[in-house]
């Protein structure tokens, strides 16, 4: 089966993080790796293909250039090849721009299934596989946390705030997992040294034939007018342990009269 | 202006966040109207016109039971389209993130999510939103009508404002792609344990607990401290605890004296279930975990060793 799967290189997680004062977008100056939800959509599309018994993966993203750096971490993975959009026109591309642009990049390749990761770890929007799935008229399930692939049909279990959802879709579809669907593997020395040398494909707007003001800020139909600071919730007492921590929690709870 | 909320029902009640949506609009716009849809719905229009929609559109079709949003993302397109709202407001919620993302699409519209508030600046809908694991708050707008956004949940609480809920039926279309999918079992409240809700004291385990058994370290803290066990997301879908245990956007949002979080990354759908205990006490072996950021105490090191040193410290000292 031919899966596409829909990922995104994110800043690294911790103090560094922030947003351009002056672009009012996201620093991606820093350390930035494949954002980690989208290995669990990496594994999935992997696992299903080996139990097919053959298949292939194509990891679809939009960013800068620089961003097939992390691509080749799901390459190494065991993914087949890569579509990176990389355009100076698609910088600022909101949810509306973006899923123009990915959806077109998606029918190129006309996959039996098109994944997604749980949520992108800079913006926690978990809103684009239903952007995508409408702009391609397909059927889509979210949040799955158990999936079974048999023959056209995917049967998929998910969390609502209800309980849990049992839910049937005919393929083509997509599909967004949880973090908790499975264990990500590792990539191996050889699945690392292979990386490099599998088809790595950097596509400009213009190869996709996507319209200039579909992408980019013109494509976009949101905007940031202003940063500031979150209300604080005042000092932490940060503990490193070296054996003593619990000692030191007990004293504070004992301060706050919490035992 | 006008300005549309999308009220979203379970059984015989719409959900609380919908409701406050839909009032605190309907502050803002005096013409608000809300959508139900689904079927066999037309007895909530009373509830909407009790919370402030001055018109009630009722969508109502066997074809609309299951709370899939595919077909839903059809009626409000047309909505739209023969009414030209100028917002359309959700409550967050997976249901609602799924539809107010795919109608974004479908209307070429802008959809900003995660607002905490939302108000009018010469005329026109504004929000805030945090945003980077609420490390920075943003004032964000929409460039063209309409103006989609997701409200996150806790975020208004319903007030009742008397409105005319002139109710009209809609005439619903369904596009083919969107019926495909289908609900084979539908998620039903499961039976009821003791409630996290009513701890005062809750020992929270995160995926970072590593397996179902290691969950006895933090039963043994709980109990020594009088307090329940807690968990979030990523421990209930590996089904190591059960999901009326979790807390967080999807579970339950609770408020005790003191949080205990093991293991826990701090993901902000985590985050808002939690933030307003009034202790948080967090242990993870990151330096960098987002958890830390909104902790009043935060161990950098393995729960494991930590947890059952605090739990024979807690019990020794209360003898
Ligand atoms: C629409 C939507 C709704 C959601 N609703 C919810 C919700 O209601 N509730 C919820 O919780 N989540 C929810 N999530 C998921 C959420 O985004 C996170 O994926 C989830 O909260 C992560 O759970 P976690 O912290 O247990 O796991 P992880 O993010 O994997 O974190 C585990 C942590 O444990 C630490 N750790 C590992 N080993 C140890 C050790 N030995 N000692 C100490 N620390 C250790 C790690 O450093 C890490 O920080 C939702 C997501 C979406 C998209
Ligand atoms: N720029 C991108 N390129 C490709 N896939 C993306 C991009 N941004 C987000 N995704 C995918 O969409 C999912 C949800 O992202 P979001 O809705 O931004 O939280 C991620 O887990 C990825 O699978």
């Amino acid at each position: 089966m031919k899966i596409a799967v829909c990922v995104k290189e994110v800043p690294d997680s911790g103090p560094l993080r922030r947003i351009d004062p002056a672009t009012k977008r996201i620093d991606r100056s820093g350390d930035k790796s494949l954002n980690t939800f989208d290995l669990n959509a990496i594994e999935e599309a992997l696992r299903i293909n080996e139990a097919a018994g053959g298949g292939e993966v194509v990891l679809v993203s939009l960013g800068p250039e620089r961003a097939l750096d992390s691509l080749r971490k799901g390459l190494a993975m065991g993914a087949d090849r890569a579509v990176l959009i990389s355009d100076d026109g698609a910088a600022g591309s909101d949810l509306v721009a973006t899923s123009y642009v990915l959806a077109e990049a998606i029918k190129r390749e006309s996959p039996d299934l098109v994944l997604f990761g749980q949520q992108a770890g800079d913006s926690d929007g978990a809103v684009l596989w239903a952007a995508v799935a409408d702009r391609l008229q397909l059927p889509v399930v979210s949040q799955i946390s158990e999936l079974t692939i048999d023959g056209g049909t995917a049967t998929a279990k998910r969390q609502t705030e209800f309980g849990y959802d049992t839910i049937q879709a005919p393929l083509p579809a997509v599909l967004a997992v949880s973090d908790a669907l499975n264990e990500p593997r590792y990539p191996s020395l050889k699945g690392i040294m292979g990386a490099k040398k599998k088809p790595q494909d950097v596509v400009s707007l213009g190869d996709l034939g996507v319209p200039a003001d579909r992408a980019g800020e013109a494509g976009s139909r949101t905007a940031v007018s202003a940063l500031n600071p979150p209300p604080s919730r005042g000092d932490t007492l940060k503990i490193e342990d070296d054996g003593s921590a619990a000692q030191k929690v007990l004293e504070y709870l004992i301060e706050r009269k919490l035992v | 202006m006008s300005t549309l909320v999308f009220l979203e029902h379970h059984g015989a009640g719409i959900q609380k966040a919908s409701l406050g949506v839909l009032s605190k609009a309907a502050s803002l716009d005096p013409d608000t109207s809300a959508v139900i849809i689904g079927s066999g719905v037309s007895g909530l229009a009373a509830e909407a016109a009790r919370y402030g929609a001055a018109r009630v559109f009722i969508a109502d079709d066997p074809n609309l039971e299951a709370p899939l949003p595919q077909s839903r993302v059809d009626v409000l397109a047309d909505l739209v389209a023969s009414h030209g709202f100028s917002n359309v407001l959700f409550g967050a919620s997976v249901l609602a993130s799924d539809i107010a993302g795919a109608l974004a699409a479908r209307l070429d519209a802008g959809l900003n999510w995660d607002l905490t508030g939302i108000d009018l600046e010469g005329g026109a809908l504004v929000g805030t939103r945090s945003a980077l694991g609420d490390t920075v708050l943003v004032d964000v707008a929409w460039t063209a009508e309409p103006r989609l956004g997701l409200v996150r949940s806790g975020s208004f609480e319903p007030t009742e404002r008397a409105a005319a809920g002139t109710v009209e039926n809609i005439a619903v279309n369904l596009q083919d792609f969107s019926t495909k999918a289908k609900m084979v079992e539908q998620a039903h409240a499961e039976q009821t344990g003791p409630s996290i809700e009513e701890a005062d004291i809750l020992v929270a385990g995160g995926r970072g607990v590593g397996s179902p058994e290691a969950f006895k370290e933090l039963e043994d803290l709980a109990g020594a401290l009088g307090g329940a066990v807690a968990s979030t997301r990523a421990v209930v879908d590996s089904g190591w605890y059960p999901y009326q245990t979790q807390v967080g956007q999807t579970g339950k949002t609770v408020a005790p004296k003191l949080y205990i979080a093991c293991g826990i990354s701090g993901a902000i759908q985590h985050k808002v279930g939690m933030q307003s205990s009034q202790v948080i006490v967090s242990i993870n072996k990151d330096a960098n975990a987002a958890i830390f950021d909104f902790s009043d105490v935060a161990v950098v090191g393995d729960l494991h060793d930590v947890v059952p040193k605090l739990t024979a410290l807690v019990a020794e000292r209360k003898g």
